[in-house]
């Protein structure tokens, strides 16, 4: 047991030492009541009695009370695994290009947390892309980076959000990226594609470029997945079904396709090589 | 024997790398090529001379993103 049956826990993101007990009886010590109240527990919602232990981490939020700006990222990743925010905070990932994919994978990263997402796009928004990239009404004329960056602001404040509203080139991929630990591509155009992968891959021997292909039209959703076709490119997506006349681009596949390169990213900031 | 893409193939030793990919009918500006674990940049295509056992990577993008 521990000295004086005390333990160290965090609350709110608050470290705290506390006397042994449960999660009610934290509960009732600080003077919380039940109604509205949301208690969660390493990451896992309750509204059971548990126990607790030395390094739980447990947050209590109050439905309908905006909280103070110490325990709002506490809240913001309350229902996170344990550990993976923090690592999330550490990490800096690229993401080139910002349609369907692009847009839907850096929303994806900013609610994990990543510390820096370095968005990447020359294009302005328009109303074809309402069917399945992240953008309002509001942003149409806007450039896709900088209406990203104020999405992106309205539901993580906490990361910082790099710019760079260009075309990706041969002549500027290598000064580009350099800083960039991961890079996702999630381009439209799959001469862009291979020019990222090529220009990354053969550039920064230790980058990690998530890539994807084949997501278009309303295939089965079960064709795409991830592989990991080559040591530093991870591939997601069914590999075939590309658009053309007549076949679309329309949100459920691209935000399936975009799911996966978001969790194969977040696999890679947590030290996870495996597809 | 080379071994393309997991599958063993006989009749590609020595040609060039650009060789193979126009026969397989790939488009060059949609690729990106590993061989033996490494990457070989668009300006080997034309020299590098697929041999025995070598182990290749094709990966070609479709559109859409």
């Amino acid at each position: 047991m521990y000295p004086g049956g005390k333990m160290r826990i965090k609350i709110n993101g608050k470290d705290k030492e506390i006397k042994c007990g449960s999660l009610f009886k934290l509960k009732a010590e600080s003077g919380l009541g039940s109604d509205h109240l949301v208690v969660i527990l390493n990451g896992f919602q309750t509204n059971v009695d548990l126990p607790l232990n030395e390094g739980d981490e447990v947050v209590f939020i109050e439905k309908g009370k905006m909280p103070g700006q110490d325990e709002f990222e506490a809240m913001i990743s309350a229902r996170h695994t344990p550990q993976v925010y923090e690592k999330a905070k550490r990490a800096r990932v690229a993401v080139a290009g910002l349609g369907g994919l692009g847009s839907t994978i850096a929303v994806a990263l900013a609610r994990t947390g990543v510390g820096t997402l370095h968005l990447v796009d020359f294009d302005v928004v328009e109303p074809s892309n309402l069917n399945r990239q992240q953008y309002k009404i509001k942003h149409l004329g806007m450039k896709k980076t900088e209406a990203l960056k104020s999405e992106i602001e309205e539901i993580n404040p906490f990361i910082t959000v790099v710019i760079d509203t260009v075309r990706v080139m041969e002549d500027n991929v290598v000064s580009l990226f350099a800083q960039d630990e991961i890079v996702c591509e999630a381009f439209d155009n799959p001469d862009v594609k291979a020019l990222l992968v090529n220009g990354v891959l053969q550039n920064f021997p230790g980058k990690k470029v998530v890539v994807a292909s084949g997501m278009a039209g309303y295939e089965s959703s079960n064709m795409i997945r991830t592989q990991r076709l080559m040591k530093n490119l991870y591939l997601c997506g069914d590999g075939e079904t590309g658009a053309r006349v007549g076949r679309g681009l329309m949100a459920p596949r691209v935000s399936i396709c975009a799911g996966h390169q978001a969790n194969m990213i977040l696999r890679l900031i947590l030290g996870i090589e495996q597809e | 024997m080379i071994t393309i893409n997991g599958k063993l193939v006989s009749d590609a030793d020595g040609l060039s790398l650009a060789q193979f990919l126009a026969r397989e009918a790939f488009l060059v500006s949609r690729v990106a090529v590993e061989c033996n674990g490494e990457i070989v940049p668009k300006t080997a295509y034309e020299c590098r001379k697929l041999a025995d056992g070598d182990i290749l990577e094709v990966v070609c993008f479709v559109p859409g993103g």
